[in-house]
């Protein structure tokens, strides 16, 4: 039996997706909303170290799996190889209701006024497509404030005096300091920076029906037992299937954007939970399905009007690939700090953020996510052995001895890091893979260099006994902070959609997830990606209630 | 449960010991594979049981072999391990071929020393005859030592670590006990 026509298609049920779904159907517009896993929750995957978001050696608790997913990966050296959803090297993001919003950290930042001009701020960086985006930090500031509110954050702003202006305040108070970021507050204190705390995306109250965190050690890669982290599956997405308007197809799997012999783009295909092949039409198409799969859509969507994919006239689809550059220290104490308060990350200084001598840009840095004991295995300084006794008794000298500062580095975007259809491999249901390639910026590893040397200031001056520091290599970036692979731009030549999302040369086709970064910030992405959702979805459905009908 | 698995997996060893000859990890060889065990057979099991002993050695708490690394290899290879059956069957066979060449004896029955200095060898790549090509031992001591640390510090429900030995080794409270334990310094 055929689907009824909609008026949009969401691809997509994650930070971007649940967010536009929510605001189209509130407006009245009919949505289906697609998701290729299903509802998930802590009872699925509890505590398990070994199965879960953030150590995914017996594989990704939520998806997706490795035996119908697989990608090709191109080597630094040009070699190819195909990698799983279990492999880092895959740039996983998570394939359930809600996404990465179920089981990440919930760090909740705004990005500064800067982030948005960074070709203004710093001037040109030579091998890098670095670019101002086309809206303004104050053009995105209410749709901050909407996914605050909607969504649901607790923070004080007001200690971090880098932070952007803002309207209003967070409508939670912020989470207290467990006892490694009161030793870290005061060094940085002493050290004339400016601690406060991380603003989450986590009920440090009861908010909205669902009661305040327990502050368990299983927070980052893990879903809440009691629901108090707020993603777009306990949020936007309920609100918008109450309206009546939306409805939630899981287990279906978009390989294709439906273009007919006018080149007009009239809904998507899918694969449903059987693996049958269906078609859904719609007025609008909105993908939100990741910087890594929303490309590979858009690519895999070709006609004669679009032999090259959807949005790629000008071959920019895909490009850009970039996530973040995360780089610290490790420090060691002789005295107990451990406390087992949950998620473990709650101070942060943005005082590096940006004009930081010679750096374009920088970022924050913040005590870590607790380290469980099989990712604590596997940190040890420079030269330490890796098994034997000496091994085993560092693990339990220091496990409740050790605190690390890490941070994101904001990475110069990079033409040829990009995601690219395989010619030949294909998934489970014959979809051709995304394929890998490229690497970072060279400018990445000054950053890089620069952050984590402050960063084992700050665990010296804490008292540490023994530093050491971590930089990532220069190979392909992405993960699960993957963004910038169809930039928005004015200029269609050098960018793949407008400053609203939708792809040039097409009416009525959206982007809206963190493909659309022309950078990515010195901070996690979520909340910017959830105000961009807004952007979107307000612009869809102001439009569509004036009678635009986007033909 | 647990002490129940803990009480088979010694019958494991006992067997292990009357048992001759060596059996096929690969299924299809109608292997002889204790009740409980999936995939790995007697001798097998036995050599891992010895390379798990060094990589975490027993001491006041439990070493590799008795905290269950074993099991959980054997549990994950015939789950998402799968795809290192061979790499396990290649690397067992070196091992124990470069013992009899070099000792005249298994790994098994080697001095502590002795085991140690040879897993040193493989951990820096500097076994290069018989089936260790290409860089191959560095990249097999990886592999086990990266599963026999998931064994010990992971999950019990995956095979290793019953009743969450290691966490009461490292001091962690399992269950987590919220308001009992964040202030004990």
């Amino acid at each position: 039996m055929k689907n009824m026509h909609v008026n949009a298609v969401v691809v997509g049920a994650g930070a971007g997706g649940g967010v536009v779904a929510k605001e189209l159907s509130t407006a009245g517009l009919s949505v289906v909303l697609f998701e290729r896993g299903d509802w998930v929750s802590f009872e699925d995957h509890d505590n398990d170290e070994l199965l879960s978001q953030r150590t995914t050696v017996l594989g990704n608790a939520f998806g997706p799996d490795d035996d119908r997913y697989r990608r090709v990966l191109v080597s630094e050296d040009g070699s190819t190889g195909i990698v799983y959803p279990s492999d880092g090297a895959y740039s996983n993001v998570a394939a359930c209701v809600g996404s990465g919003t179920v089981s990440y950290g919930a760090m909740a930042w705004r990005y500064m006024a800067e982030d948005f001009r960074m070709k203004s701020t710093y001037g040109p960086v030579g091998g890098s497509t670095l670019e101002d985006w086309p809206v303004s930090y104050d053009d995105l500031e209410h749709c901050y404030e909407k996914a605050e509110w909607e969504i649901g954050v607790a923070g004080d702003s007001s200690l971090n005096p880098f932070a952007a202006p803002r309207k209003k305040p967070y409508p939670m108070p912020p989470f207290s300091y467990n006892r490694e970021a009161s030793m870290l507050e005061s060094a940085m204190k002493r050290m004339g920076l400016h601690p406060f705390p991380i603003p989450m995306l986590r009920n440090s109250v009861p908010y909205a029906g669902r009661p305040a965190c327990a502050r368990r050690r299983t927070c980052c890669g893990f879903a809440c037992p009691v629901n108090a982290k707020c993603g777009t599956h306990n949020t936007v997405i309920p609100a918008a299937l109450s309206t009546g308007n939306c409805e939630l197809r899981t287990r279906c799997v978009v390989g294709g954007l439906i273009i007919d012999a006018s080149g007009r783009i009239t809904g998507v295909e899918y694969f449903d939970g059987d693996n049958t092949k269906q078609e859904q039409t719609a007025d609008i198409i909105v993908v939100a399905a990741s910087a890594t799969e929303t490309p590979r859509l858009l690519l895999n969507s070709t006609s004669k009007h679009f032999p090259s994919g959807v949005g790629n006239r000008y071959d920019w689809v895909g490009r850009n690939l970039q996530g973040h550059a995360y780089t610290g220290a490790f420090g060691l104490f002789e005295e107990d700090i451990f406390d087992d308060v949950g998620p473990g990350a709650t101070l942060a200084v943005s005082d590096f953020s940006h004009h930081n001598p010679g750096i374009v840009g920088g970022g924050i840095l913040a005590n870590e996510f607790t380290r469980l004991p099989y990712l604590f295995s596997n940190i040890r300084p420079p030269g330490s052995p890796m098994w034997g006794e000496e091994h085993k008794e560092f693990q339990r000298k220091y496990f409740r001895r050790n605190i690390q500062v890490v941070g994101p580095i904001q990475e110069m975007p990079f033409f040829d890091s990009r995601v690219q259809v395989d010619p030949s491999v294909r998934d489970s249901w014959g979809i051709p893979v995304v394929r890998l390639s490229g690497r970072r910026h060279p400018k990445d590893a000054e950053g890089c260099e620069f952050l984590s040397g402050k960063a084992e200031m700050i665990l010296k001056e804490a008292g540490a006994s023994r530093t050491w520091r971590h930089v990532p290599g220069s190979g392909l970036s992405g993960g699960q902070h993957q963004a910038g692979t169809c930039r928005m731009g004015d200029d269609p030549h050098t960018s793949v959609t407008d400053r609203f999302g939708r792809v040039h040369d097409t009416p009525n086709v959206f982007v809206s997830d963190a493909s659309l970064h022309v950078t990515n910030g010195g901070f996690n992405p979520a909340l910017t990606i959830m105000a961009l959702g807004y952007r979107v979805g307000e612009y869809i459905a102001g439009e569509w209630q004036k009678g635009n009908r986007f033909k | 449960m647990d002490s129940g698995s803990r009480i088979s997996r010694r019958d494991f060893m006992k067997l292990a010991t009357l048992g001759a000859g060596s059996l096929s990890l690969i299924a299809g060889c109608a292997p002889k594979h204790p009740p409980g065990r999936r995939v790995l057979s007697d001798d097998d099991a036995g050599l891992l049981g010895a390379i798990a002993d060094r990589i975490i050695p027993p001491d006041e708490w439990p070493g590799g072999r008795e905290n269950g690394v074993v099991s959980f290899i054997d549990r994950q290879l015939d789950g998402p391990y799968r795809r290192f059956r061979g790499d396990y069957r290649r690397g067992l066979d070196a091992m124990t071929g470069t013992c009899l060449e070099k000792h005249r004896k298994r790994f098994e029955s080697l001095s502590a020393e002795k085991q140690t200095r040879l897993l040193g060898e493989m951990e820096s790549g500097g076994l290069r005859d018989g089936g260790w090509k290409e860089g191959f031992s560095k990249r097999f001591f990886e592999m086990v030592r990266s599963h026999a640390m998931q064994a010990y510090y992971g999950s019990p429900r995956h095979g290793g670590n019953p009743d969450y030995a290691s966490y009461r080794m490292m001091g962690i409270d399992y269950p987590p006990i919220l308001g009992q334990n964040r202030y004990r310094f």
